[in-house]
């Protein structure tokens, strides 16, 4: 390691040398140095007062008590402060007057669909499409009614759900054992040709007037009020096949879905109905319906925790 | 020196000259500075709908105001093409005229010459400065330095201040700040960069240039044996002498005085008669002293002068010097030319021929299509209908390319007003998102087909934006 002072540029060298290769000694500013210093006097006071080193089960916490956990927690509470407001005018107002104030009927839609994706899209899908047994949402068909009030009213007392005694409920008995064969051929093609998919035959027709028209109505037309489905049209819960049709009426497989209340708010019950209604299916209101109480609303809104 | 951890800085006081080059910096610094300033204070009447600054940076609302132009978030290549343009441009004049940027545009240029005329100012020429550094600190002093310091701090706040008017309106912001009521944000960009200008004017200087700046090395890259650069041509100059000792011995010596004016002259502190190096930012103010010297002993000027490597060769060899101007024409110049005037042509064009409406269309993908109770089919899409002028339009989406029967409605229109033709009124300076179901008869048979966007108002203007028409087995 011998130094010695380069011709050219007269600067020192460090005395290294690599295949006849020198390095000068070209010292540092010495404002770089004090700003490499600054950075190491930051290291140790950041140390100090935030969360940083790693020991046997957890971090050191920092004098400063901040923690990310903290800081989601106050971003998550002004988050709800700021939804506050919208919350409790949805609250207030009747649902059937929702879509008479667009702004807030789209805040409710949008509530919603944020809800939908927590609770609902594990029966009826993401895009709330169903799939054979769960019905679609999207559709203008609804079993047990498509009104604002209607499917608030099945979200919240849910489908032959036991523990709701309001639940929506209905059994279509199994024909098992009670027809022939023939007659379930026969029925079966009356049922598929009432949307134009299967043969009808005067034993069929009678088939179905006799065990079928109460609930179904005589051209097949359902009954929302008593969740019967209606046959004459292109939408099948369980399959437009003719084995599922007779699969149907032989052992009929009865939906089940839970009533929100008590598990949900009202106001996140009213806007998920909002958002099952824009779907495009959505049925206006008829003119006279039975107003919901919406003091209650605003006083269970206030006390139910909004994320459900 | 020696085995020294760090090297103490060494203040530059650069002396006062005055020539072409000098002049030239004094111009580009007065155009710089006064478009810096200036700008955001232009008033542009847009009508009620959009602000009256001509220049406006609108991050709140995603709108960048050019004069008569204005910048939606999906044009945003006009911003890159901009930025590719300046790319561009900092090559071809890198490759013709070497580090031109650095010796006369560049902020910190800029406001290093600034603030060295202020020193100027305050503490006389470089004699005069050097001898006040290393005078103890006597009141006097004090005094000076503490008036000198409060100019660099009025002249960086000046600078801050500026930066965010083109942020919002300006004379707004300039009461709401002075009151207390603007944005933190507006207080913290004016802290940092008037820190930052104070600090990296009036005290780093040329250690900027030095060590942070990556542009010297990318620049130093961009050059080549035939770009134009200072250079000291010393197969003239040397051997150095004064003048005394070159009367002395006529012929033994080269046309340099060894005066040192070149040195006592530039901004970054750097001999030029050492060769090129990094410290040199091309300003020429060392040709501006040199030829000046070379004026009084009666000698011929360009001791140092713009010239590229290949002339010096070619001179060093012994053939006459060659215009300046000879150098900018070349092939590489030439095509960077060709391409930075393309890109702005194109740009041009995109500018004028674009209209000021336009339709996104995304169908919905889950579900993709929808099965009635009648049979028919509906699909749902969500249209983006962009108003891009200062007033609210009435707009028309129409069907076209689908079969008899096709219908849609919004979700505002519902389906007892469905129709092939819809109208909506899209605000001012507005985006307008509209969910659309579009219904076929059963048994129509699908098809691609197109939404047609027709502004109703005199201009007509039209968009066209073609989807798909899913169906079951043909999603
Ligand atoms: S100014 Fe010209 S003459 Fe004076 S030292 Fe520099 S190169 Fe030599
Ligand atoms: S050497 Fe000359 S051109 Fe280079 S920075 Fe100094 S004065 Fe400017």
């Amino acid at each position: 390691m011998t130094k010695r002072i380069d011709e050219p540029t007269g600067t020192e060298t460090v005395g290294h040398e690599w295949d006849g290769i020198e390095e000068l000694n070209t010292p540092l500013p010495r404002w770089w140095l004090y700003t490499f210093y600054a950075t190491i006097v930051f290291a140790a006071i950041y140390v100090v007062l935030y969360p940083a080193w790693p020991m046997i089960d957890r971090a050191t916490q920092g004098t400063l008590g901040w923690s990310s956990r903290g800081d989601l927690a106050r971003e998550m509470t002004a988050a709800d402060m700021a939804r506050q407001s919208t919350v409790e005018r949805i609250a207030a107002t009747d649902i059937e007057k929702l879509p008479a104030d667009p702004e807030l009927m789209q805040a409710a839609i949008a509530g919603g669909a944020a809800a939908f994706k927590v609770n609902c899209v594990q029966c009826h899908g993401a895009g709330a499409a169903g799939s054979p047994g769960y019905p679609n949402l999207n559709d203008d068909d609804w079993i047990w009614g498509g009104t604002l009030t209607d499917i608030q009213y099945t979200l919240t007392h849910g489908i032959r759900w036991e523990g709701a005694e309001e639940t929506r409920a209905n059994f279509m008995p199994a024909f098992q054992g009670m027809f022939e064969p023939a007659q379930v051929n026969a029925l079966a093609g009356h049922v598929l040709s009432l949307s134009g998919k299967g043969r009808s035959s005067a034993a069929g027709a009678q088939l179905f007037a006799d065990n079928c028209a109460a609930c179904h109505g005589s051209g097949g037309e359902g009954s929302p009020p008593m969740g019967a489905p209606a046959l004459n049209d292109a939408i099948w819960l369980f399959g437009d096949t003719e084995a599922a049709v007779k699969a149907q009426i032989l052992a009929p497989r009865h939906g089940v879905m839970p009533a929100w209340q008590g598990r949900l708010d009202p106001v996140t019950i009213k806007m998920l109905a909002a958002y099952v209604h824009s779907r495009g299916g959505g049925q206006k209101a008829a003119p006279a319906q039975p107003a919901t109480d919406a003091a209650s609303d605003v006083a269970a809104a206030a006390k139910a925790d909004p994320n459900g | 020196m020696g085995s020294a951890l760090y090297e103490k800085g060494k203040t530059v006081h650069n002396k006062r000259i005055d020539g072409p080059f000098r002049r030239f910096k004094w111009l580009v610094m007065l155009v710089t500075l006064g478009i810096y300033y200036v700008t955001p204070w232009i008033r542009w009447d847009r009508g009620p709908y959009a602000p009256d600054q001509a220049v406006l940076v609108d991050l709140a609302n995603r709108r960048f105001y050019m004069f008569d132009i204005e910048i939606w978030p999906h044009e945003f290549y006009f911003v890159a093409g901009l930025l590719i343009m300046a790319g561009i441009g900092l090559f071809l004049v890198t490759s013709a005229v070497g580090r031109a940027w650095c010796g006369y545009a560049c902020p910190q240029t800029v406001w290093t010459d600034l603030f060295q005329h202020v020193d100027r100012f305050f503490d006389g020429d470089r004699n005069a400065r050097m001898r006040l550094d290393k005078a103890p600190w006597t009141p006097a002093k004090i005094a000076r330095r503490s008036a000198k310091w409060a100019v660099y701090l009025a002249i960086a706040f000046w600078t801050g201040g500026a930066w965010i008017m083109y942020f919002a309106d300006a004379p707004t912001l300039t009461r709401d700040f002075w009151t207390g009521n603007a944005a933190p944000v507006a207080y913290a960009t004016v802290a940092i960069l008037t820190g930052t200008t104070f600090w990296l004017g009036g005290f780093m200087r040329e250690q900027v240039c030095i060590y942070m700046c990556p542009w010297p090395r990318i620049q130093t890259a961009m050059l080549d044996e035939k770009s134009l650069i200072v250079t000291y041509k010393d197969w003239r100059g040397e051997q150095r002498g004064s003048l005394k000792k070159a009367a002395k011995n006529p012929d033994q010596y080269g046309d340099c005085i060894d005066c040192n004016m070149c040195v006592a002259v530039c901004p970054t502190g750097v001999d030029i008669r050492e060769g090129q190096q990094i410290g040199c930012i091309t300003c020429g103010l060392c040709i501006d002293a040199c030829d000046r010297v070379m004026k009084e002993v009666g000698r011929p000027r360009g001791l140092i002068d713009y010239a590229t490597l290949d002339q010096c060769k070619a001179e060093a060899a012994g053939a006459p010097p060659t215009p300046a101007w000879k150098a900018l024409l070349r092939p590489r110049t030439l095509i960077y030319f060709t391409v930075w005037a393309g890109l702005g042509a194109g740009l041009l064009f995109a500018l004028g021929t674009r209209t000021h409406t336009d339709l996104t269309v995304s169908p919905d993908r889950n579900p993709p299509f929808m099965l009635l109770k009648d049979g028919s089919v509906r699909n749902a899409y969500t249209l983006r209908l962009r108003n891009m002028e200062a007033r609210p339009r009435d707009m028309e989406i129409a069907l076209e390319g689908l079969p008899q029967g096709a219908v849609m409605w919004t979700e505002s229109v519902s389906m007892e007003n469905a129709a092939r033709v819809q109208t909506v009124t899209v605000p001012a300076n507005a985006t307008e998102v509209l969910r659309v179901y579009v219904l076929l008869p059963e048994g129509a048979p699908a098809n691609a087909f197109a939404f047609r966007l027709t502004s109703l108002d005199e201009q007509r203007e039209q968009d066209v934006t073609e989807t798909t028409f899913a169906m079951p087995g043909n999603e």
